[in-house]
């Protein structure tokens, strides 16, 4: 029983510090949809690439991953219509990124339609993520 | 045994008398909680809070909740897609409703409930006629103008003790930039 606890304890006080990087996993899953080789510099690219803004949008500036995620990726973004303060996407300074795949899939989502007005492809996104990686 | 007994009635009346939480407008009333109900959900938390304060439920009826929590009208969330996978869109409404202000016994949706018409559905709290009426004699400057609170829709600038407790007295609010408000 006392070590039926003592694993207990340890394993909930040992998740919290592992949040590890799981981009391999992810590009693995966008394999298995059929994308393939993918390349930080198509990532890059994606990523700076500006887009027109929607008509309807209350703001007509072009929008871009860079827009609210700002130029620098190892410094905290702002949401460039809300404020909300981004935290800083490159993994040298924050290394709770990319370490849990709904949320992941959740504002890639989001996000993708947001910049670009579709969902993204596995391709791009595996290529977006190979970027991110090196940051 | 019989004075076992007293002791933990006495117990019993001291901790729920020493719960200040209770409020009531006379002495003969049903009485109601302060505040709304700080109900929390880790899902409603993770998925909402990241970019907003998590509203309590009892701030809107079920129907607004409901309306609002439509997988259609979360693509177009004010502007912002805020698209959700199905089990947690269902999980999240599921426990907005639950905790909704239409039958609650808590002081702010209760009156919350009695400023709405039957037939209105509010998305936004800031629409609610009583939520209006609590901050109309505030300055613009104080809010909209004020770069530290931006909007009415975030509560937890002013409203100190919101967040952890869903109290929102006039003697918790503290206005960033301004001070206390009275």
């Amino acid at each position: 029983m006392r070590t039926l606890w003592a694993a207990v304890l340890i394993l909930g006080f040992a998740s919290p510090a592992m949040a590890e990087n799981i981009i391999p996993e992810m590009l693995k899953t966008y394999e298995a949809a059929g994308a393939s080789h993918f390349d930080a510099k198509a990532g890059s690219a994606l990523w700076h690439k500006k887009y027109a803004a929607p008509e309807n949008a209350e703001s007509p500036k072009p929008r871009s991953c860079q827009a609210c995620h700002g130029v620098d990726l190892t410094k905290w973004g702002a949401h460039i219509r809300t404020g909300k303060e981004i935290e800083p996407m490159a993994l040298s300074v924050n290394p709770k990124r990319f370490s849990e795949a709904k949320k992941m899939r959740k504002w890639f989502r989001r996000n993708c339609k947001w910049v670009m007005g579709r969902v993204c492809t596995a391709q791009e996104k595996g290529d977006i993520l190979t970027y991110l990686q090196q940051q | 045994m019989t004075l076992m007994f007293m002791g933990y009635f006495l117990m019993v009346c001291v901790v729920f008398s020493s719960q200040t939480a209770f409020a009531s407008d006379s002495f003969f009333s049903i009485p109601r909680l302060k505040g709304v109900e700080s109900v929390f959900n880790s899902n409603y938390q993770s998925s909402c809070g990241e970019c907003h304060f998590a509203y309590f439920p009892g701030l809107l009826p079920g129907r607004s909740w409901k309306k609002l929590m439509q997988a259609k009208a979360l693509e177009d969330h004010f502007g912002e897609d805020a698209e959700l996978e199905e089990p947690d869109r269902l999980e999240i409404l599921n426990f907005l409703t639950r905790h909704a202000a239409d039958d609650s016994h808590y002081k702010r949706s209760i009156k919350i409930i009695r400023s709405l018409k039957a037939d209105s559905t509010p998305l936004r709290i800031t629409q609610v006629p009583y939520i209006q009426r609590k901050h109309s004699e505030i300055p613009v400057r104080l809010i909209k103008g004020n770069k530290k609170v931006r909007s009415l829709s975030n509560c937890t600038k002013c409203h100190t003790q919101a967040k952890e407790k869903g109290i929102f007295d006039d003697d918790t609010v503290f206005i960033p930039g301004h001070g206390a408000w009275d």
